[in-house]
């Protein structure tokens, strides 16, 4: 059994093991030990605020991409196989599209001169642009749509799970429909909404291109602070600092959830 | 650029095992830039009749941002690289942490004979770039902004603006729109440049993070007026948009070649340090980029027709309308501070 996997894991030592090794290492030794980088990470108030406002946002768009999600998957699920699977398709698509596109083709539509602007203009509604992008609001919408798939994907998994004699059984003892959802149907599919917010919560943690090129430059991620540590201010070690801070806090997430429902499930295995 | 890379690579493993006779023969370099459009422009313009005066190969390798390969190279104490194209800025910091190379100008007369302010003693102006204050003449089709003051005037100009998320060139205007003249900007009141900056910064639309992004705004429309590199701004004029700029007050800025401490071809890459830096194949620069030259001596070449050298940023009359930024106050502590600070300036 070992021999069999030790070709995977001399390559997740090598890739991911010894690379995050280095960079805590990095975080606490520079000239010698030093605790300073994390002293500043706890202390500095651009750090609390990029922290703060990342975990903001990510709950903003984790909550968003439910309430989208929940119906589209809730669709995918009672309608006939073939719709289904039209829906899903529809939903996983713009998977093969590169996020740099994605943020583009969201500021054609959302910027000043862009489609949705002109459109309300041409219909009298506004007098003046909207300003739909290049603030948190443009971040948080491209976002929930590069993130979508990561809600549905897990929910229709749950949902297909769910046997449909236990609605019949509701219907035949007299509960309205909207009845046995609440009380059959909602809470056997909480594994899945668990599932989908923590995938869609932990990715948004780190997004980057999609702050960078949609936030107007206000707009601070975490992981914004990582590269600017690193391109601006020549601080590795703060960079590292950071990027430790949030890769213990995206474990704590897991460890949490893991206590509700098993991870494999979180990560789509069952 | 990868091709080219591996087959750099492929010559550095033919050497270590034992072909060094015919590593001699041919002497070679590892040159690396910014790549795009511009590495395209300076091989045809220099690096390949470089390579062809002095007999030698020069293999390309480029990377957006050198400043962290730099660091991780030479203190992997192993550098692959020998010269880096890299905003000034890198080679002096790099100099002081004893990550570049100091220069022997007596091996480099090219670079002895041009201004002191255009060299230190770990580099030497390579090309020149400005940060200039670009507009729509759609916003704008007559009295146009033509100063900072301009840009920071809000009832005369309306319009959206954009600034860049750096401070470099962003304090040295927000002074100038402050009433310091150009030649007197250093070393930067950096308190009065940020409390100047808080005035402007609720009517900054967007921060741009990049030279493309800065384009697509402009292009777009989604601002009126903004600082841009002239080279960015014409590219997008070029290409239909109605937008302009003016060298007036813009900040003159350089990237400069610089050699990384311990280079495997330490010699050959001073000799071709200084063949780069000759006015010939400086001149040629800017028949192929709207960049100008890093040698001034270049204007005095036949090769830049006035017509176009009027457009370049480093021509002598553009120039004196500009301001040089000064890469060591930016390198100094207290611009290091400055850095630091913008980060909460921005976050604020």
């Amino acid at each position: 059994m070992l021999a069999l996997v030790s070709p995977a894991l001399l390559v997740i030592l090598a890739l991911i093991v010894l690379p995050v090794g280095w960079l805590a290492w990095q975080s606490i030794y520079h000239d010698g030990f030093t605790l300073e980088n994390y002293r500043r990470v706890f202390t500095e108030d651009v750090y609390w605020r990029s922290f703060a406002l990342t975990f903001e946002i990510s709950l903003a768009v984790t909550l968003i991409a439910l309430l989208l999600g929940y119906p589209v998957a809730y669709l995918a699920n009672s309608v006939p196989k073939g719709w289904s699977i039209l829906i899903l398709s529809l939903v996983v698509l713009p998977f093969w599209t590169s996020v740099l596109v994605r943020a583009y083709a969201w500021l054609a539509l959302l910027q000043r001169t862009g489609v949705i602007n002109q459109f309300l203009r041409y219909l009298d509604v506004i007098a003046e642009p909207l300003a739909l992008v290049h603030n948190t609001f443009g971040t948080v919408v491209a976002t929930v749509h590069i993130l979508l798939p990561f809600m549905v994907l897990p929910l229709y998994a749950t949902m297909q799970k769910i046997p449909n004699d236990l609605m019949q059984a509701g219907a035949s003892l007299g509960a309205s429909p909207s009845l046995t959802f609440m009380r059959v149907f909602l809470p056997l599919s909480l594994p899945g909404v668990l599932a989908g917010c923590t995938m869609v919560f932990v990715l948004c943690l780190g997004f980057y291109i999609t702050p960078e090129l949609l936030g107007g430059g206000r707009t601070v991620m975490v992981s914004m602070l990582v590269s600017r540590n690193v391109e601006l201010y020549n601080q590795f070690g703060a960079a590292s600092a950071v990027a430790v801070v949030l890769l213990l806090s995206v474990l704590a997430i897991f460890f949490v959830v893991s206590r509700f429902i098993s991870l494999d499930r979180v990560l789509g295995q069952k | 650029m990868t091709m080219k890379r591996n087959f750099g690579l492929g010559c550095a493993l033919l050497g270590a095992i034992g072909l060094t006779s015919a590593a001699d023969a041919a002497e070679q370099i590892t040159f690396v830039s910014q790549g795009g459009a511009y590495q395209q422009a300076q091989t045809v313009a220099i690096l390949d009749p470089s390579a062809k005066k002095l007999g030698i190969t020069i293999n390309q390798d480029s990377i957006p941002d050198a400043w962290p390969a730099i660091k991780t190279q030479v203190g992997s104490g192993k550098p692959i690289w020998d010269v880096v194209d890299t905003p000034t800025g890198n080679c002096l910091r790099g100099g002081e942490q004893g990550l570049i190379e100091k220069l022997d100008f007596s091996k480099i007369p090219n670079g002895a004979a041009m201004p002191e302010s255009y060299r230190s003693p770990y580099s030497v102006s390579y090309e020149f770039y400005s940060s200039v204050l670009s507009y729509s003449q759609k916003t704008f089709p007559k009295d146009a902004p033509n100063s900072w003051a301009d840009f920071w005037d809000v009832k005369k100009f309306p319009g959206r603006r954009a600034l860049r998320n750096h401070p470099f060139a962003t304090l040295e205007a927000a002074l100038m729109a402050d009433g310091v003249a150009p030649d007197k900007l250093y070393p930067l009141d950096v308190d009065r440049a940020f409390k100047k900056l808080e005035e402007i910064k609720p009517h900054i639309t967007v921060w741009w993070t990049s030279g493309a992004q800065s384009a697509q705004l402009l292009n777009d429309g989604e601002v009126d007026m903004e600082m841009a590199w002239n080279g960015r701004v014409s590219a997008v004029a070029k290409e239909g948009a109605k937008v302009a700029f003016t060298y007036n007050q813009g900040i003159l800025q350089s990237t400069s070649l610089c050699i990384l401490k311990g280079a495997p071809n330490l010699d050959t890459a001073i000799k071709f340090i200084n063949e780069a830096v000759d006015p010939v194949h400086q001149a040629n620069l800017p028949l192929h980029i709207d960049y100008g030259p890093g040698n001034p001596k270049a204007f005095e070449t036949s090769v830049i027709k006035p017509e176009r050298a009027a457009q370049l940023p480093s021509e002598p009359a553009n120039a004196v309308k500009q301001a040089l930024m000064s890469y060591a106050w930016w390198s100094s502590p207290a611009g290091e501070a400055a850095e630091k600070r913008w980060a909460s300036f921005m976050q604020k």
